[in-house]
């Protein structure tokens, strides 16, 4: 907020000074008073269940197969948004937006049709002999579902920022579209596919109501703390809920750290 | 030889209509014309990054139209040069070589050879963004040079570099052409193309108005447009060059007189120009203080929107724009004999390279 020294401080910044702190201070506050109302002891006891352990563990690692598994088709789709024109453009690109803007128990329950015994993709696997309701692929599609708009946006930006010069540079140097692909346009897009990613994994570890309506167990660690806080209420919730948020700011601010030393 | 066929392309805003030359082996082909007349979209339409609408593109009798850009054995220096950013010196260099999977000994070899060549060994190890113009311009040229293209297309190179730049980079284009590299170069800058050219093409709103021998366009515009664009018409090859003391130079025309002008730098070859309304006709030899006086006939006379032009045989073809006061003065007909005067300082000299 300090712009060309102190003689420029007006009511106009102390203003801005004041409407930012109110913000900041409504986010961290219900945060920090968590971490007050919970004695050191039970948050030792926490984390020491298993139970706890399992279910943050789970939210971790299909958060990061999802993130992981859909870029592959993802990242492409990005590319083709950012460089080709044809009709329908804009409604794709509605589309892709479409899962910030639905209410997630909406997707739940659509995902569930789906992928229910009965539903299009349910009986495909069913024929296999495969059931997907309460599975960590049933997770995976909640979580997905939720987050791909981060990572197809982000890498969207990224692609656009590439110069098309460099990439006709390249095949009039003997590359195939493919090789340009890989050389260029994905080396040079690849801080804000990172991004992307980071953001998608982030945004698929929270997610809550989708994954709830899908999969109730395995318990992923929003349904956990849920499940505790119906069972037991705000006092027994409190400390796996304050885990979680320990673990997911650690992960965040790692993936970010190493993301932007790239 | 690479035969450009009729290329037609239609954009909304702007279309490119049935282009027709030929370009043989080790020639330097210079497309002249202002910004917006198609110059670049032929270049492109050329490499294969945009496809004509109709017409073929042959190069040593096999049809390329359609081929793949990477497939025509062909190298494009683009004006903002295209460097990989994300790359180094010598990945960028090495870019061609290495998508075709060739050995990583000779992709250092070939490297490190163009790398000596354009001197920028010392810069191998560097990121491009850290280079200066000049280098950059090298480092673009050795990358487009690896894959030894046997046509190099040339978008506006040497319109974003100084003037000592310049006169650098002309000369490494003109080495590149005598080792057997075909060079097509497109440019607004008819300098440029009477210092490089074996021969020139004019192109205004996607046609390409007229091709051939660079004094020939020069001399002999076939259409307004050719003549303004080029500018001067009086345009003299001039070899032999001898500087004074004082700044001026002489130099010897085709028929072996000799045409004084001033001059910074001498070079052995080159053409001089003047403008036509820089050329004062006398019947009589004796009241010429202009250091060059030309002694021919008058072949041609005929109106122009401000006066007339007057074309003289003097060995070599000279016009003059008169008003029509001084045609009555001078009372003048196709046939007879003038003198045509021009001073020194009116005339130019463009440098061969």
């Amino acid at each position: 907020m300090i712009k060309q020294g102190v003689n420029n401080f007006s009511t106009f910044h102390l203003v801005l000074t004041l409407l930012g702190a109110f913000i900041l201070l409504f986010i961290v506050a219900p945060l920090l008073g968590m971490i007050i109302d919970t004695p050191f002891k039970t948050f030792i006891a926490t984390a020491t269940d298993s139970q706890v352990l399992k279910s943050i563990w789970l939210s971790i690692w299909v958060a990061m197969a999802t993130s992981l598994l859909f870029a592959i088709p993802a990242i492409p789709l990005a590319y083709v948004l950012a460089r080709y024109n044809f009709p329908l453009k804009n409604l794709i690109n509605g589309i892709i937006d479409l899962p910030v803007v639905i209410p997630h128990s909406v997707v739940g329950i659509a995902l569930l049709g789906f992928i229910a015994g009965d539903g299009l993709l349910g009986k495909t696997f069913e024929a296999f002999g495969v059931k997907l309701l309460g599975t960590p692929f049933a997770i995976a599609l909640a979580m997905a579902f939720v987050s791909l708009p981060f990572l197809i946006n982000s890498a969207r930006d990224g692609f656009l920022q590439v110069p098309e010069r460099l990439e006709q540079a390249a095949l009039v140097l003997g590359a195939s579209p493919f090789q340009v692909f890989f050389t260029i346009s994905l080396p040079l897009a690849w801080r804000n596919i990172v991004t992307g990613l980071v953001m998608m994994f982030a945004r698929g570890m929270s997610e809550f109501g989708a994954v709830v309506i899908i999969a109730y167990h395995p318990m992923v660690a929003s349904v956990m703390i849920y499940d505790r806080f119906t069972a037991f209420g705000l006092k027994y919730a409190q400390p796996a809920a304050l885990l979680f948020l320990s673990v997911s700011l650690v992960v965040f601010i790692s993936l970010r750290f190493f993301s932007q030393k790239r | 030889m690479l035969v450009v066929d009729q290329i037609s392309k239609h954009l909304p805003t702007f279309s490119l209509s049935e282009v027709t030359f030929k370009v043989s082996h080790a020639d330097y082909l210079m497309l002249l014309g202002p910004s917006g007349s198609g110059k670049s979209l032929l270049l492109q339409i050329i490499s294969g990054l945009v496809k004509p609408d109709s017409g073929w593109l042959l190069f040593d009798g096999n049809d390329i139209t359609y081929a793949p850009a990477g497939n025509r054995n062909l190298g494009i220096l683009f004006q903002d040069l295209a460097l990989f950013p994300h790359l180094n010196v010598f990945d960028n260099i090495a870019f061609s070589l290495k998508v075709k999977k060739q050995s990583g000994s000779i992709v250092r070899q070939t490297v490190n050879e163009l790398a000596a060549q354009f001197s920028i060994s010392h810069l191998l190890k560097q990121n491009v963004a850290s280079l200066s113009g000049g280098e950059k311009q090298r480092v673009a040229l050795a990358r487009t040079l690896a894959s030894k293209p046997s046509i190099l297309l040339l978008d506006e190179p040497l319109s974003a570099v100084d003037a000592q730049l310049h006169l650098d980079i002309m000369g490494m284009l003109r080495r590149i052409n005598r080792h057997g590299t075909t060079i097509i170069h497109v440019t607004h800058n008819y300098e440029e193309a009477i210092s490089l050219a074996s021969r020139v093409g004019v192109l205004n709103q996607g046609q390409l108005l007229q091709v051939g021998d660079p004094v020939e366009v020069f001399q002999n515009p076939r259409s307004e447009f050719v003549a303004k664009f080029t500018g001067a018409k009086n345009f003299l090859r001039v070899k032999g060059l001898s500087a004074t003391s004082n700044g001026l130079v002489y130099a010897e025309l085709p028929t072996g007189k000799t045409v004084a002008f001033y001059a910074d730098t001498i070079f052995p070859h080159g053409f001089v120009c003047f403008p036509e309304d820089g050329v004062v006709l006398s019947t009589q030899v004796e009241n010429q203080s202009a250091l060059n006086v030309f002694r021919g006939h008058i072949i041609d006379i005929f109106a122009q929107r401000f006066g007339y032009e007057v074309v003289i045989d003097c060995g070599f073809k000279i016009s003059a724009l008169i008003t029509r006061e001084s045609l009555e003065k001078l009372n003048i007909s196709a046939g007879i004999e003038i003198f045509a005067a021009v001073k020194a300082n009116a005339v130019r000299f463009i440098p061969e390279i």
